[in-house]
């Protein structure tokens, strides 16, 4: 379902990487993403991915902060 | 971040007046369709739905010279999408199954893949979506020029959001007071290239996550700007979008794409809100190598898509709608992709 939609992206978390390419973890599904746009990510972080690259290092601090705000509301 | 029922309570407080709110991107209007936020807004906010669907205003000609390409034994990949819109004849999925090879991908990098492993044919992306999108083409197009990829190349039908939203705010016909802007495009682009918006039309817009939290604490936000008369470009995406975006990501893209006129479907041409090749990749344009001139051609009578995508008119005003064109038989673009106005309202409602 995700890939119907064209603007959405989808949060993961790098496991490795090698020549450019990172092993990322999605919630359990593995996928490998590219780095060319986003050179700095190291392992670790958790970045958004759009058609296969990254394209941003999420903000923990804030993500974390959402997801205690559900965790209360569920 | 406050929670939902704080945000809805003080929403309602600020909502004193009629306000229309256009969600920019195609994501959010599923998002707010499927949540039923709508439901839980006072009357007077009127959420409508923008030029943010990629599917959606790529031109029929765009796809008409996909499908020749395919006719002539090229291997045609593009995003799941784009497969069921039609063109002025046919679509990509009746030439697909009609035996035709065409082909969708996850990654932008498969094509690579595919390029390599079949040397003897040539491999045309189609490629499609705002700055979220073609800065991943940009990439792919970077690295098949390292690997000395001749058989590959792009159809380039990319469109930039800030130019679209120019002419929604230069138009008469309707008054956007505000814009949920869209987060990924923004990732990329940062707050910057939307400052007319608050500059010189006065409108205030905030960059906005695509959880049902999120867009309703954008709405809050837009309201609070509306109250207070200080318009401005507001990120409450702050998780993935950085004030500069992604300064690497952009740099990458111009360098191997410059913006030019470009026509959207249902609305026309619109300066500077397309990219075409750089010469240094030229080579990579699918147009310049196989010498295609993209033609022009006219929506079906009476389909109201192009008047939905600026927010001039809702889905059921248009005579189609839910009759003759339905998403297993669109007529326009709108009703197509999974992201589309017409078919988020046809299967969640009004």
């Amino acid at each position: 379902m995700y890939n119907l939609f064209m603007c959405l992206a989808i949060p993961g978390k790098i496991i490795l990487i090698k020549d450019n390419i990172a092993d990322v973890d999605f919630g359990g599904v593995g996928r490998k993403v590219g780095l060319d746009l986003l050179p700095d990510a190291k392992i670790g972080d958790y970045i958004i991915v759009h058609a296969g690259f990254a394209i941003q290092i999420l903000d923990t601090d804030d993500a974390k902060e959402r997801l205690d705000i559900f965790k209360k509301i569920l | 971040m406050l929670n939902m029922n704080t945000i809805i309570s003080k929403i309602k407080s600020l909502a004193i007046k009629k306000t229309n709110i256009m969600e920019v991107c195609g994501t959010h209007t599923m998002a707010i369709a499927s949540s039923g936020i709508k439901s839980l807004l006072p009357k007077n906010i009127n959420l409508i739905s923008g030029p943010g669907c990629p599917v959606c205003v790529t031109p029929a000609g765009i796809i008409d010279s996909a499908i020749e390409l395919a006719k002539n034994k090229c291997i045609i990949i593009t995003f799941g999408d784009m497969l069921k819109v039609p063109g002025s004849i046919s679509s990509l999925e009746k030439e697909k199954s009609s035996g035709c090879d065409i082909r969708i991908i996850y990654s932008a990098s498969d094509s690579i893949k595919i390029a390599k492993n079949n040397p003897k044919k040539e491999v045309v992306f189609v490629g499609v979506g705002f700055e979220t999108t073609s800065p991943t083409i940009a990439a792919t197009v970077k690295i098949a020029d390292k690997e000395k990829i001749k058989n590959f190349s792009v159809i380039s039908a990319f469109k930039l959001i800030p130019p679209a939203l120019k002419i929604i705010l230069e138009q008469k016909k309707i008054k956007i007071d505000a814009f949920i802007l869209p987060g990924h495009v923004s990732a990329i682009i940062g707050f910057q290239p939307y400052g007319f918006i608050s500059k010189k039309f006065k409108t205030p817009a905030v960059i906005t996550g695509f959880e049902p939290s999120d867009i309703l604490e954008g709405i809050f936000f837009i309201l609070k700007q509306i109250k207070s008369n200080k318009p401005e470009i507001e990120i409450q995406y702050k998780r993935a979008v950085k004030p500069q975006g992604n300064p690497f990501a952009v740099k990458l893209l111009y360098s191997v794409f410059e913006e030019t006129d470009s026509q959207w479907r249902g609305i026309g041409i619109i300066k500077n809100s397309g990219l075409k090749f750089t010469k240094k990749y030229e080579n990579y344009d699918a147009l310049k190598k196989f010498k295609i001139k993209i033609k022009n051609i006219e929506e079906p009578a009476g389909c109201l898509c192009g008047k939905v995508l600026t927010g001039i008119a809702k889905p059921q005003q248009c005579g189609y709608f839910g009759e003759n064109c339905t998403p297993l038989n669109p007529i326009g673009p709108c009703m197509v992709s999974s992201e589309g106005t017409c078919a988020a309202y046809y299967k969640y409602g009004f």
